[in-house]
């Protein structure tokens, strides 16, 4: 255990650390958070990516303060910088490789976090701000996405960003002066590669960081949920310490260390030996520079964004297009309120929630797959059909969700 | 303090609340006007508004069928020198079309008719999809099996599979909302198209 667990929360007198604890609340932050955070003991592999995409998070800061050292944010000498890096700096396609990895393993893990909290029911009461905390870092995490993209300044980085800045412009009245504002420029052009570097390099990770505090925050305040979906707040030994609890350190600590090193390795294989991800990870196209005459002859996005792609395709009207990929993400937000069942785990909900959302996982991924290819009247059909059952989940969720057949749910973690 | 300060009795909570509010507004109104520089930044500078020069385009090496590409204003415009078999095609397709009279379209006056064009042989267009922004394929073999078993010539935007004629006359049931933009444009020569300004009133 760590010298900082201490019984009382304080520090030895006259120690180093007395010294700072008195200017600084150094042990009880620590016990708050880490050292005496009780978490319920039944977690699974569902829980590694939690602390998986912290560590993604820290990845991408570090390798991205690295490129930012030889990256060049303008239209005339971006694609050439990278180039540079991936060729005469030193070690600076490692560095480069584990940027662009990082960025999609940081979805993977995301989404795979995000999936947990539907199958355990982590988003409901009284957890509904953790959700929409997490919310929001996933909104945040695709704008810095999106525009860390066009960065290399590649054909598809080009075409990608225009496609999505013209989605500002189908909102009726506002949207044509909205993207013109957006871009800086009647194209886009050198103007919107570098406040897009801005944007990537400073807003957005500031924003993401105090999100991802305010994320943490928010748990250690009502507590994590766990597989079973009970509350072990609720039972508590003679020491008011719940009895299906146990200190995120060293228990989890460690757990999570055994994650992060299977990860890595994953990562590892990856970034070495397919760095481009089959044209997933890095499109061929973005190999060739931009030329703003002439779109590739097929655009998709990166793959973390296809399903909201495939939607907005599947709509033949601009607005409308718009308005439903805008609402496949904005409808999440609602999850806590549309499940109206108070069984939180999957593994005591009833048939009809495990259809549902089997049904729901079936479209994303179905739907990802389309956003991937080319549009033709067949596939597009095919996306109207997923992009229907898509929304039949949360449209269909709140009338079978309230008067669900559940099992029993036990009192303490099994 | 005083202790009678302390206990509060003699503290005016209604007058606190007017300061506090007043100062609250006068907070909001200085942070909306802080927020003006800050917003207006982002607006094209003076440099970027100043690069829309109109450009010169020499059709005289243009083979009819096909197509040339200039760039203006950091836009594709196209030119497609049409066959009389592609400018009769164009009528039969008014039925399948969304805006067959581009009524909601944007063009000069002057090319709002039945081709879309000052001269019917030479379509000049912005190769602009009016849904994303991509650039269309230009793809005039009739029946090309990706784009559609009827296609008759057109252009095809890969991004999202809107279909436009050879007017760059929008298809129903299509993403795109309406035809292809035309730009301001006049014959300098009979082989030379200035395109940016209007014949007459100089630059659009």
């Amino acid at each position: 255990m760590s010298e900082f667990e201490k019984k009382e929360n304080k520090a030895k007198q006259g120690t180093l650390l007395a010294w700072f604890d008195k200017r600084y609340p150094l042990v009880s932050t620590w016990n708050e958070h880490v050292g005496e955070y009780y978490a319920p003991k039944n977690f699974n592999f569902w829980y590694f990516f939690g602390s998986l995409a912290l560590l993604v998070l820290v990845n991408q800061l570090v390798t991205g303060v690295w490129l930012t050292m030889s990256y060049k944010p303008s239209a005339a000498e971006a694609f050439n910088s990278i180039e540079y890096i991936m060729r005469d700096v030193d070690w600076g396609w490692l560095i480069r490789y584990m940027h662009s990895t990082g960025a999609s393993a940081f979805f993977i893990v995301v989404y795979l976090h995000m999936m947990r909290g539907l199958l355990y029911g982590s988003y409901k009461e009284p957890r509904e701000l953790v959700w929409i905390i997490g919310m929001l870092l996933f909104l945040v995490l695709m704008a810095e996405a999106f525009m860390g993209y066009l960065l290399p300044w590649g054909q598809m980085s080009y075409w990608g960003a225009q496609v999505i800045i013209s989605l500002f412009g189908a909102i009726p009245v506002v949207g044509p002066d909205l993207a013109l504002w957006v871009r800086g420029d009647f194209i886009i052009s050198d103007v919107t590669l570098n406040r897009f570097f801005a944007l990537h390099v400073i807003a957005l990770p500031l924003v993401l960081l105090i999100l991802v505090f305010m994320h943490i925050v928010a748990l250690h305040q009502v507590g994590s949920n766990n597989p079973d979906g009970v509350e072990i707040k609720k039972i508590k030994n003679d020491k008011g310490l719940p009895m299906d609890g146990i200190p995120f350190h060293p228990y989890y600590s460690v757990k999570d260390s055994m994650g992060a090193v299977f990860f890595i390795t994953l990562f590892a294989i990856v970034m070495f030996y397919m760095p481009e991800g089959g044209g997933y990870f890095l499109e061929p196209p973005n190999f060739e520079p931009a030329n703003p005459l002439k779109t590739p002859d097929h655009i998709a996005p990166v793959w973390y964004f296809t399903p909201f792609y495939a939607i907005l395709r599947a709509i033949p009207d601009k607005f409308l297009g718009v308005v439903a990929m805008g609402g496949a993400i904005a409808v999440l937000f609602a999850m806590p309120w549309l499940d109206r069942c108070k069984v939180k785990s999957i593994r005591y909900r009833g048939l009809s929630f495990k259809l549902l959302l089997t049904m729901f996982v079936v479209s994303f991924v179905v739907l990802g797959w389309l956003g991937t290819q080319p549009a033709t009247p067949e596939l597009t059909k095919l996306a109207q059909i997923f992009t229907a059952l898509y929304f039949m989940f949360f449209l269909v969720l709140p009338f079978t969700s309230k008067n669900e057949k559940t099992k029993p749910v036990p009192e303490r973690v099994q | 303090m005083s202790t009678e300060e302390q206990s509060g009795s003699s503290v005016n909570l209604q007058r606190r609340k007017i300061l506090t509010g007043a100062t609250g507004v006068v907070g909001a109104t200085g942070a909306t006007f802080l927020a003006v520089p800050f917003v207006s930044s982002w607006q094209p500078s003076e440099k970027a508004k100043a690069a829309g020069a109109p450009v010169n385009a020499d059709i005289s090496q243009l083979q009819p069928g096909q197509m040339l590409t200039v760039a203006w204003r950091g836009k594709p415009v196209w030119i497609v020198r049409r066959t009389p078999d592609m400018i009769n095609g164009l009528a039969p397709l008014d039925q399948e079309l969304r805006d067959p009279a581009s009524e909601k379209s944007e063009q000069p006056q002057y090319c709002q008719n039945s081709t879309r064009a000052i001269n019917s042989e030479y379509l000049v267009v912005v190769g602009v999809c009016t849904h994303l922004g991509c650039a269309p394929l230009y793809r005039p073999a009739i029946g090309s099996p990706d784009v559609g078993a009827d296609w008759q010539g057109g252009f095809f935007c890969p991004c999202h599979g809107s279909r436009f004629d050879l007017a760059g006359r929008v298809f129903q049931s299509v993403p795109a909302p309406t035809n292809l933009e035309i730009p301001p444009h006049h014959y300098l020569s009979d082989s030379v198209i200035r395109i940016g300004e209007d014949a007459t009133e100089g630059e659009a």
